[in-house]
């Protein structure tokens, strides 16, 4: 009798397998962007406008290009000779490449300098002389929307004012008459401040045309290079099978690698201009100031509460600020992401949103920062507003939540704005979660310090958010579908290979892929090569963010080895001389149903397929897929904080976090638990200290590590992670997307356990990060504190 | 002798000032000719080719770009070149021998201690600044050990453990008589 194949032994499904890229990794051995050296190279460096907006009366190019070493120098002039000084966002709207007009952020792209030495490339952008027209400037919306405001896009024909959309969602009406026959209206405002991914790597790319074949290679720190590709071939009009886009190892992406950014642009004009290779590697100040940011978002929210605490309906208006240029990396249909997928855990008929984007002499951005599209502010915004009800209500937090949730046999549930939920068990997590801290314990805890003056408090952030776009019906980025793919090939020996249209930037894709394939076809995972990033062999897809590669791409991995497997099964009915109706699978094997023992292996379907195959079949076995995923999927998080203030300093600690993740089935658990631990340590980093602002002169502050603060190992606390699982009923394997489960729902664990230790004070909300002076200011002065920009620089 | 310009046809501009520096990278006496304003961490990765060494913040804040330098952990991105002139630096690349691992490269490897991997090269070698000067730190320690070294992954809790599964398996594997 054949001894069945154990799946954990083979690293298949729920193997915590040690991962197959650490072993580069660990060696220095990796192969990141600035890592890659090509002959001939020449290095390029950006100059950047100190000012937040002014006009250009003069740039000045001659001392630069009088450097020995320099080769070339481009200006906005120069671009727009060739039509490339502006470049159409993913959001439909239009971004300087290197500034013609004016400068609309401090740290815009004003000029760049190519030379043989990234030494000799800085020394040219110092010898660069702008004549600047300083112009008045706006670091909010409330500036932006002033009837006075000067008109930053003035740009754009038609642009007459700072708004750059509006956009509504939901039932107004309804929502409007729930409100008339609410008990009580909860009502809170709220910022979500600018924050910035800042990956330990910065941007850069290499672009390398090739004069000879008209081929264009472009390496670069891409979290989508098919859609780089597709872009390049639409701006810079090469044909797009002479564009090869390649993303190599990612020191890290968080949403910060998905737009396609002036720098990128201007190193491919470089090398076409000089017909060599010509390398960009974005300095940190470089990376904070002007690329892609996250968050930035006002909230006016309010929830209409029946008296027995039951939710009746939400309304919410946000405000969103973009910076200089519209440059979200959104779906395109939803102009504020996915913020109406705000309270899709509580079941409540009626909501409306109305949201209003604006532009600011700031940087540009609004990627999607370790979030599905503005998921982050929503669930944000959510659970703050649920704390803040509670409150109103006198009503245990942990209570209201349990009252108003969608209850476990609901599914599938249509979410007060739409959008259809598809299973969960939300309640048996919260209840997880509060026997995991000792909720009662500490409650009681909490009143025995406050009798001695110390201020405990605890928080809960409870939510479901979608992952995983598409479906293709409703989501796309600039028209292209948002469906992902998977190509495998097994060679003759039963060894395979294997190419998804993801993109890792520290997943370990190359680790978990081949777990699916051990899974669905019983091939050791350490047999199968994990190939993704670059356009010339990986089959098309849209990209890792979103938490969309497990939900998508991972998806179609199963669906390309099911395809195999069903190929691999016509080869085993020939070499088992049986119909195909007459075989059974189990891991790995083939056999007769009437005879166990008569089987083959898939290696041994591997090797028929090269030498062994049946007439009439086509030789060799590999496949590919294209998965458009039916839903989204809907994993679930109960984060609780307990913390301490300290009421003469206004400094608070993390005494516990405990995190419950019902992300579905876990491909690697070691993996996953991986993905929320550093999940929650950016919803740590966001509530205590980690955000970007802006001083009245449009100075950024938070230009570098000194001043944009990152938690270390010191602050940063310990995690109790548990977990529930709930399988996603629509995808092959039953799993859901979790890398930023912890990212969205963290952040308001810390700030409802602050704001419950400075309870009875009458404060209802301090915008993050909760720095020690603000927490002191609220705790003293008992009112809330603001952190929208500007920021006071005079202390 | 390897000087930062060897692939670049021209050489150093004219009049540019260059100086010899003398270095012992893992063990290897390497001789260079440097611009004085040349970095370290540009030396050991355009010069040296050891692109281990990565550079994360220009600021000193990051710790990417760690180095042994005389057995110290120092950033590499903020000293130069010439600073080095005499001196030993290790980076990543001298941790493991050809055939072995270093445990701490086993740790993080089992620990889970890295996903992107850009900072972990400079983790590693602050860990092994520490086990060097303390073979038995507690969590605490270590913590305040890496607290130079920034890391956008993992939340430091699995680093702090690869941390300490290496020190218990050299423990391990120092023989107890101490001979």
């Amino acid at each position: 009798m054949t001894q069945a194949l154990d799946e954990i032994k083979i690293g298949g499904m729920g193997a915590s397998r040690r991962r197959v890229e650490d072993n580069r990794f660990i060696r220095g051995r990796g192969n990141y962007i600035d890592d890659i050296v090509l002959p001939g190279m020449l290095h390029m460096e950006i100059l950047r406008s100190p000012m937040a907006h002014a006009r250009i009366r003069s740039i000045d190019t001659s001392k630069a290009w009088d450097i020995p070493g320099v080769r070339l120098v481009l200006t906005g002039e120069m671009m727009a000779a060739r039509n490339l000084a502006w470049m159409p966002t993913l959001s439909y709207d239009t971004q300087a490449v290197l500034a013609t007009d004016k400068v609309r952020f401090q740290g815009q792209e004003v000029a760049c300098v190519i030379a043989d030495d990234p030494y000799i490339a800085k020394d040219g952008c110092d010898a660069i002389v702008v004549d600047y027209e300083p112009l008045p400037v706006i670091v909010n919306p409330t500036q932006a929307l002033a009837t006075d405001a000067p008109v930053i896009r003035d740009d754009k024909v038609n642009q007459h004012d700072n708004v750059a959309f509006d956009w509504e969602v939901g039932d107004k009406e309804g929502t409007d008459r729930a409100f008339e026959q609410a008990h009580l209206v909860s009502k809170i405002k709220l910022h979500y401040p600018r924050s910035h991914p800042s990956p330990l790597e910065c941007c850069g790319s290499i672009a390398d045309f090739d004069r000879a074949t008209s081929k264009l290679t472009v390496y670069m720190t891409s979290q989508a290079p098919h859609i780089v590709r597709a872009a390049v071939a639409m701006v810079a009009e090469l044909p797009e099978h002479m564009i090869r886009i390649v993303s190599p190892d990612l020191g890290g992406g968080f949403g910060n690698k998905v737009p396609i950014y002036p720098g990128y642009v201007m190193s491919i004009l470089a090398s076409i201009l000089t017909e060599r290779p010509v390398k960009w590697i974005e300095d940190r100040s470089g990376n904070l100031i002007s690329t892609g940011f996250g968050r930035d978002v006002y909230l006016d929210g309010e929830l209409a509460l029946r008296e027995d605490g039951k939710i009746l309906a939400v309304r919410m208006k946000t405000t969103s600020d973009h910076g200089a240029f519209f440059a979200d990396a959104q779906p395109s249909k939803f102009k504020i992401g996915l913020m109406h997928s705000a309270f899709a855990c509580y079941d409540i008929p009626y909501a409306h949103l109305s949201a209003r984007g604006v532009y600011t002499t700031k940087a540009p951005g609004g990627v999607a920062y370790r979030c599905s599209f503005r998921v982050t502010e929503a669930m944000f915004f959510q659970e703050r507003m649920v704390q803040a009800a509670a409150d109103d209500l006198g009503m245990d937090q942990a209570e209201f939540r349990r009252i108003n949730f969608v209850r476990d046999d609901d599914f599938p549930h249509r979410t007060p704005y739409g959008f259809l939920t598809d299973s969960g068990q939300y309640a048996k997590c919260l209840d997880v979660g509060l026997e995991a801290i000792g909720y009662a314990e500490f409650l009681k805890e909490k009143e025995e310090a406050r009798k001695r003056g110390r201020l405990l408090g605890i928080g809960i952030s409870t939510m479901t958010e979608p992952l995983g776009a598409g479906n293709s019906r409703e989501y796309d980025i600039l028209g292209i579908k948002m469906f992902d793919s998977a190509e495998l090939r097994v060679h003759m020996t039963g060894k395979a290979i294997l190419r998804t249209g993801a993109m890792n930037q520290g997943q370990g894709h190359q680790t978990t892929w081949a777990q699916i394939v051990a899974h669905e076809l019983g091939l050791p995972a350490d047999d199968i090569t994990v190939e993704e990033g670059d356009t010339d062999t990986a089959p098309f897809g849209m990209g890792t963010y979103a938490s969309r590669s497990t939900p998508v791409a991972g998806a179609a991995v199963s669906m390309v080895s099911r395809k195999v497997k069903a190929k691999a099964r016509k080869l085993a009915a020939h070499l088992l001389e049986v119909s195909e109706e007459d075989i059974e699978w189990e891991l790995g094997r083939f056999y007769v149903r009437s005879a166990r023992d008569r089987g083959v292996s898939i290696q041994e379907c591997a090797m028929a397929a090269y030498s062994n195959m049946p007439d009439g079949l086509e030789p060799g076995l590999e496949a590919n897929a294209y998965y458009d995923p039916p839903n989204l999927t809907w994993p679930f998080g109960c984060y609780i904080a307990t913390v301490e203030v300290d009421p003469v300093t206004g400094v608070w600690d993390v005494l516990r976090v405990v995190a419950v993740d019902d992300c579905g089935v876990r491909i690697n658990p070691m993996i996953v638990e991986g993905q929320i631990m550093g999940g929650l340590t950016e919803a740590y980093a966001m509530a205590n200290m980690q955000f970007i602002t802006f001083d009245a002169e449009g100075n950024c502050v938070g230009s570098n590590f000194m001043d944009y603060l990152i938690p270390s190992a010191w602050e940063t606390p310990g995690y109790e992670l548990h977990e529930v699982v709930t399988p996603c009923p629509h995808h092959p394997i039953g799993a859901k997307g979790v890398g930023e489960c912890a990212t969205v729902g963290g952040p308001a664990a810390f700030v409802n356990a602050v704001i419950d230790a400075l309870k009875g004070t009458g404060v209802r909300n301090i915008d993050m990060p909760l720095l020690p002076d603000r927490v002191y200011e609220a705790l003293t002065q008992k009112h809330d504190v603001s952190g929208a920009p500007p920021v006071r620089t005079d202390n | 002798m390897t000087s930062l310009y060897e692939e670049i046809a021209d050489g150093p501009g004219e009049g540019v000032p260059v100086r010899r520096v003398m270095i012992t990278v893992n063990g290897e006496r390497r001789t260079a000719d440097v611009e004085p304003r040349l970095l370290l961490a540009h030396l050991l990765r355009q010069g040296l080719k050891l692109t281990g060494t990565h550079t994360g913040c220009d600021t000193s804040n990051c710790g990417a770009c760690t180095v042994l330098f005389d057995g110290k952990p120092i950033k590499s991105c903020t000293m130069l070149a010439a600073q080095a002139d005499g001196h030993e630096v290790t980076t990543i690349e001298g941790l493991a021998s050809a055939s072995e691992l270093h445990p701490i490269q086993e740790g993080f490897k089992d620990e889970h201690g890295l996903q992107c991997g850009f900072c972990t090269p400079g983790m590693m070698l602050a860990a092994k600044a520490l086990l060097d000067e303390n073979p038995d730190p507690d969590e605490d320690e270590v913590r305040w050990a890496l607290s130079g070294n920034l890391c956008r992954c993992t939340g430091y809790q699995n680093i702090v453990k690869s941390v300490l599964w290496a020190a218990k398996k050299m423990h391990a594997d120092t023989p107890a008589d101490g001979n």
